[in-house]
């Protein structure tokens, strides 16, 4: 579904990554690993088109489309979804109203006529349960006063409305205590399907605990250097990261 | 002929910008004792009315045009207005005898004159340039005892009630605009709601500026008597035109012993093309009283239309008890310019006023908050609750806060806070990621940010509030 070729890019005009390359099947769940400064979230910030960084060179294939031409909306449209490291707080916008457009735009875009209420609000229901939020979570502001915990459940709660056919979660791990990650997890394991993917980026093997991934890969310097399964995991757990380096460093 | 008004009304991003092709009776341009004459014998007025007109008029050209506002006003030549437009086939017994050209105006403004096509719930004096052309369900409200009608009907049949009232919370001499109205004011609406009663409908007036070249000079005077309430709303469009229009009108507000009024707008007229040209001078004075112990009065605003906007709708809060409110948001995109706020005057004990200001700047818009929070030295235990929040949308707009104080008395308690912050790119990118578009993503923060004014409007007007808000602010982002 995904095929990256030597992706390059930048911010502010300096290099973060320097010729990345990875493939994605539907089924799969890839995790990202490596140390700070590598380019993880980059890389994520790229696929999702987030302008602040320039792409100077490579190609990003998404079902056969150039998702590099792409605006950000036509890519989460497309089933790109992006779950942020840091959500934003949107005062005054309602978890109901912002989900209700975002989903109407997928459907839109789909040329598939707006969803009714009762089911919008049903579809709700069921995905909350999913991440055991909060009901009235979903009546409050987007992410307005949340919790860490309570940002990180509701990225998952929506990525489950708009059902992607391609998650990318960064870092959502990150700030999460051990029932909060649980909880988290379950719901990505269970929206995982043979035909959606994943890629996870994660400072920790802890995650990799609960969502089982396929695919191991260390990101350093802006690109991936090694590549394995889930014990290349528990490996980094117990060695660090810096015989990798020397590996590569040592070329 | 039906295509080109399509055209007009389908092009550009006002919608309400066509104008239409209504015999028209306008008197010729200029101002002078003569035209004040000429307007009060069209309107068959009583010599009284006449006097005072006069009394304004020659007051009025001893002034000089207010420069305190944070505004770049164009030099304004008041000899090159006509003061006074209206429809021909005027004063009409029954809507068969309304032009049908006219009635189709209103249809097409989504303001329906009958009534049994009009939403139900709701009644409307429909005013078109100088005068009132139709107001709706009038019987209905009279089994009530409450008066809804234009202000030319109330001089004839409720004269009483109108030189009580009339000028008594804005007098001729407030303010070189309001002058100049009580000089040559046309029309407008009058509301009165007896001892007791709740208006069982909202009641609202459609301003509608069609001729060129006029200026709009409409008065409405809304008297709540004790114990009663009513909410009232206030719609305005005008044609897109390249010279610049006058509006310069009087809101007057009485509340008795316990009455409640709640006065909301929603201001759209013209404001201009992108490049600044065109659109209307908005310069109106808006007040109400709280005269009875434990009365309320509440201002809602949503200002979105104008090319430059001077209006400070106040409350003067003089019954002990009373409680007066402002919520409001103004919204300045392109070249347009607005100078807004209010006053509160506490003089009665423990009365209480609470200002909730959203100002919102784009293109090349400045925006101005100006508000007067004072307590007079017997208005013991008064309390004030201020609020004025700026967003900017851009880098070439500005947003300005001028909040005065005056506190005579060591009982209360006056309470400022302001913020002002820009639209926030992750916010939108977070939006974008989600499958919206930047132009949906703007509309969905400025009306989240706008949502606790908006949320005072009745709910027709708060969709269309909200749908206005977002016509306003296309194109201004990325």
């Amino acid at each position: 579904m995904l095929e990256i070729k030597n992706l390059h890019a930048n911010i502010n005009g300096k290099e973060i990554l320097k010729g990345l390359n990875l493939i994605v099947r539907p089924g799969e769940v890839h995790a990202i690993m490596g140390p700070n400064g590598a380019g993880k979230s980059t890389l994520a910030s790229v696929l999702s088109g987030n302008q602040a960084f320039d792409v100077t060179k490579g190609e990003v294939n998404f079902y056969g489309k150039d998702l590099l031409e792409m605006l950000p909306e036509d890519r989460s449209r497309e089933g790109i979804f992006l779950s942020f490291q840091y959500p934003v707080e949107i005062p005054g916008v309602s978890m109901v109203n912002f989900m209700r457009t975002a989903l109407n735009e997928h459907r839109k875009y789909k040329n598939l006529p707006p969803m009714s209420a009762t089911d919008f609000l049903r579809t709700m229901r069921e995905k909350k349960e999913l991440v055991e939020m909060d009901s009235n979570l979903a009546n409050r502001s987007v992410n307005e006063g949340f919790s860490g915990g309570e940002k990180k459940k509701n990225e998952i709660f929506q990525m489950a409305m708009l059902d992607p056919r391609l998650s990318i979660l960064d870092e959502t791990d990150s700030g999460l205590d051990i029932d909060a990650l649980r909880i988290v997890a379950n719901g990505v394991n269970k929206l995982k399907r043979p035909d959606n993917a994943c890629i996870l980026i994660t400072h920790y093997q802890r995650l990799l605990d609960y969502i089982i991934p396929d695919f191991v890969h260390v990101l350093y310097d802006g690109r991936i250097v090694k590549t394995g399964g889930k014990e290349l995991a528990l490996e980094l757990e117990d060695k660090g990261y810096d015989w990798i380096k020397k590996e590569v460093d040592g070329e | 002929m039906p295509e080109d008004i399509l055209d007009q009304v389908t092009q550009g991003d006002y919608k309400y910008g066509f104008t239409s092709d209504i015999e028209t009776d306008i008197i010729p341009i200029g101002l002078n004792e003569d035209v004040v004459r000429l307007i009060s014998s069209k309107k068959n007025e009583p010599e009284w009315l006449l006097e005072f007109r006069l009394k304004a008029y020659r007051h009025w050209i001893t002034l000089e045009m207010p420069t305190w506002a944070h505004l770049d006003i164009p030099k304004i030549d008041y000899q090159s207005i006509a003061y006074y437009a209206a429809p021909r086939k005027n004063t009409p017994k029954s809507l068969d005898d309304v032009d049908p050209e006219l009635l189709k105006t209103f249809n097409k403004l989504g303001i329906p004159l009958e009534e049994q096509k009009a939403l139900s719930g709701m009644a409307v004096d429909a005013v078109l340039d100088s005068v009132s052309v139709k107001t709706t369900f009038k019987e209905n409200l009279a089994e009530l005892g409450i008066i809804f009608c234009s202000f030319s009907e109330a001089v004839e049949h409720h004269p009483d009630l109108v030189r009580k009232y009339m000028s008594s919370v804005v007098p001729y001499t407030d303010n070189f605009f309001s002058t100049l109205n009580c000089a040559v004011f046309s029309d407008g609406s009058f509301v009165y709601i007896p001892k007791g009663v709740r208006c069982p409908m909202e009641l609202s007036t459609y301003f509608r500026i069609n001729s060129s070249n006029t200026g709009q000079f409409e008065r409405t005077l809304i008297i709540a008597d004790e114990d009663s309430y009513v909410s009232y709303l206030e719609g305005c469009t005008a044609p897109m035109r390249d010279e610049n229009q006058l509006h310069a009108a009087i809101v007057e507000i009485i509340a008795l012993k316990n009455a409640n009024v709640k006065y909301s707008t929603v201001q759209n007229w013209y404001p201009g093309d992108k490049n600044g040209k065109g659109g209307i001078f908005n310069f109106v004075t808006k007040r109400g009283i709280c005269k009875g112990e434990n009365s309320k009065i509440s201002w809602t605003q949503v200002e979105t239309g104008s090319a430059i906007t001077w209006k400070y709708p106040g409350c003067i809060l003089l019954g002990d008890n009373s409680s007066a409110e402002f919520y409001s948001v103004a919204v300045t995109n392109n070249h347009q310019q607005a100078d807004t706020g209010t006053k509160m005057i506490h003089i009665g004990k423990n009365t209480r006023s609470h200002i909730l200001s959203k100002g919102i700047s784009a293109g090349l818009g400045q925006n101005s908050y100006r508000g007067l929070v004072k307590i007079n030295k017997n208005a013991d235990n008064s309390r004030n609750f201020s609020q004025c929040d700026s967003l900017l949308l851009g880098d070439k707009c500005g947003a300005h806060t001028y909040p005065y104080m005056e506190v005579n008395n060591d009982t209360s308690i006056v309470e400022h806070e302001a913020t002002t912050s820009k639209i926030n790119e992750d916010q939108i990118f977070y939006c974008n990621q989600r499958g919206i578009s930047t132009e949906d993503a703007v509309g969905l923060i400025v009306n989240g940010y706008a949502k606790e004014v908006l949320n005072q409007l009745p709910m027709e007007f708060a969709v269309e509030a909200q749908k206005l808000l977002q016509i306003t602010l296309e194109g201004s982002v990325g």
